[in-house]
């Protein structure tokens, strides 16, 4: 909070600094401007190089690649748009946006309102910085260590949950094993990995509201529940879309819980965009066909992001 | 739920703690959710621990037992390296051996090189976007600020395509190096701050005639040791977790990651009878610094995760 109140706003024209003062005095800016020029263009060199190199250029090459036959041992050979049309025509590709879509849909609507709700419910309880940190735990660890612990309470000979259901319901469920269950349990995973983040993430949202805001509701009339949907939900929305957009670019590229876990199974029931990506990729070695992919993918997500920033309004702040 | 989110906004408006009755059913129902959710974060984690703890061929005696099944720390030694076959094979262990030790040096070396470089490079950067006027600036920023739209799934294979044609397959270099130049959020984020400092320590020692690339290093940095903690602390954490880059460049045992070598090493485990315990082990040896830095840090990753998302 102190960062947000003390930074200048992102607009790029907010210039302080030095220049202000030594404007007044003319001769030294101009010494001081030509030094400083040589200084910054070496101080930026690794980070323009790292951006040329590592985002720029692979970015326009995997533009190519869409257009083109690229099997890796072999150089690219352009073929227009036939990789277009063969995904207009690739079920399983459709398949894999529909297993995505399910996969981002459980993943969003759950994990926002769970952490939504944690961080409500959180700061109107307690301060305690030592429960927040507990809840941010699992964002800790790495998707790996997440999905092998969960595979393994979710074992169906072994697992501990299984056993616990079992033992409530009498059901014997395989989980990952399940195709009606496989998403779901995917999804699981991923929400309680990014639940405490979204929660904490919200919780700082919750701080910057004024309390005179709900004093001012309250003095109006306003019912608690009133309040929530009337003051607390608008003042908090700048952060909420984050969090959904986070979320939901987060789990649009959702891999390593998948390929540790089903890897795409059973029967291509959980086989999410990426992991046809990367088995397109690195299992037939079709270099040229992933890379189409990946354009839609990224086309798909500019799209959604936009979409959502438009709806939700999300530049503006009720707050100013 | 909306039970909860009622009571809850009673409460928070208004701290004055002793106006309102110590207890309300709405709270208790709070606080019921609370614990739930502390169980569901942390049980797993205790699982983890169990297992790790338990004799693999003992497990399927007690599978729900909340202690761990004939304790023993055999599941660490195998994860470890330091059972003999013989010895591995009787706890339920199978042949096949996960070298943590070698997998942990790499994770070490690929974290914190990753981190230092690209935490250091993105300071040198934002330094020039926001203390130095130069011709251009403005521009330059915007132009790489491109790189926060762009996802990983479109760089990773023609970054791949890259690292293979370079030479640097399976070694650090072509790890560490695409992530190690440029993060487009690290200099956003430190340009942000240094445009908050105050310009009258600089200007006295630009008087006293210090140089710019001193002034950067005895009074910038410094005073931008809190945010580089942060970003230092987060981008650690998410170079441990990596796993789809060091899964694409690392084929062997030279520089692959144990995250990496853990998922691995659970799909070429056999189905039938997985060893578990060990399993667990190895899990808990790649998580065990994480939770080692949220012990020492947890107070600054809590509060920085709150930061980045205020900006």
């Amino acid at each position: 909070m102190a960062l947000s109140a003390r930074t200048a706003p992102p607009g790029l024209k907010a210039v302080r600094g030095p220049l202000g003062r030594r404007s007044q005095r003319p001769g030294a800016v101009a010494t001081h401007r030509r030094g400083d020029a040589k200084l910054a263009w070496l101080l930026i060199t690794p980070a323009v190089v790292g951006f040329l190199v590592f985002f720029a250029y692979p970015t326009v090459r995997g533009l190519y690649f869409s257009f083109t036959t690229f099997h890796i041992l072999t150089p690219a050979k352009w073929v227009g748009l036939a990789n277009f049309r063969e995904l207009i025509h690739d079920s399983v590709f459709w398949h894999s946006l529909g297993v995505t879509a399910y996969f981002v849909a459980v993943s969003v609507v759950l994990g926002v309102l769970f952490s939504l709700i944690t961080a409500v419910v959180l700061h109107r309880l307690t301060n305690s910085t030592v429960i927040r940190g507990l809840i941010i735990l699992p964002f800790l660890i790495s998707g790996v260590v997440a999905a092998l612990v969960w595979q393994w309470m979710l074992d169906p000979q072994l697992g501990i949950i299984s056993a616990l259901i079992e033992k409530v319901t009498g059901q014997h469920l395989l989980f990952f094993g399940d195709s009606h269950w496989a998403v779901p349990s995917l999804a699981a995973i991923s929400i309680w990995k990014s639940m405490g983040y979204n929660a904490v993430l919200i919780f700082a949202g919750l701080q910057t509201i004024p309390p005179t805001v709900y004093e001012a509701g309250r003095l109006d009339g306003a019912s608690e529940m009133q309040m929530f949907r009337r003051l607390t939900v608008p003042l908090l929305r700048p952060i909420l879309v984050m969090v959904v957009i986070l979320t939901v670019i987060g789990s649009f590229q959702v891999f390593d819980i998948v390929q540790v876990t089903t890897k795409g199974g059973p029967a291509n029931a959980s086989n999410v965009l990426q992991m046809y990506i990367y088995e397109k990729a690195f299992g037939e070695l079709d270099f040229g066909y992933a890379s189409t992919m990946s354009l839609a993918l990224f086309v798909m997500l500019i799209a959604i992001t936009f979409t959502q920033m438009r709806l939700a309004r999300a530049n503006e702040s009720d707050l100013s | 739920m909306s039970t909860l989110s009622s009571s809850a906004t009673t409460a928070g408006p208004r701290p004055a703690a002793g106006a309102r009755p110590r207890f309300s059913p709405g709270k208790a129902v709070a606080w019921i959710y609370v614990v739930v959710v502390l169980v569901v974060t942390i049980f797993p984690f205790y699982w983890i621990l169990r297992t790790a703890f338990s004799n693999n061929v003992a497990l399927p005696t007690d599978p729900s037992s909340l202690l761990p099944v004939d304790f023993t720390v055999g599941a660490f030694k195998r994860a470890l390296g330091l059972a003999s076959t013989a010895e591995a094979q009787s706890q339920g262990g199978s042949g096949a051996s996960l070298d943590t030790a070698l997998y942990l040096r790499n994770s070490i070396v690929y974290a914190t090189v990753q981190t230092a470089l690209v935490v250091f490079f993105s300071a040198m950067a934002a330094y020039a976007f926001s203390r130095l006027r130069w011709k251009g600036r403005d521009a330059v920023f915007t132009v790489l600020l491109c790189a926060l739209m762009v996802p990983g799934i479109l760089t990773l294979l023609p970054n791949f395509v890259l690292v293979r044609n370079l030479g640097l397959m399976d070694s650090f270099a072509g790890l560490i190096l695409p992530g190690a130049l440029f993060s487009a959020f690290n200099v956003f984020f430190l340009r942000q701050f240094m445009l908050g400092l105050s310009t009258e320590i600089e200007e006295a020692a630009i008087v006293d005639g210090a140089s710019r690339m001193r002034i950067f290093f005895k009074i910038t940095l410094p005073m931008t040791a809190a945010p580089i903690a942060t970003l230092s602390l987060l981008t650690f954490i998410n170079t441990w977790n990596d796993y789809f880059w060091p899964l694409l460049v690392t084929n062997g045992e030279h520089a692959r990651p144990l995250t990496l070598a853990l998922g691995v090493f659970k799909q070429s485990s056999p189905q039938a009878a997985p060893d578990w315990a060990g399993l667990m082990a190895a899990t808990l040896i790649a998580a065990l610094p994480m939770l080692v830095l949220f012990m020492v840090f947890g107070r600054r990753i809590v509060n920085s995760i709150g930061f980045t998302g205020l900006k």
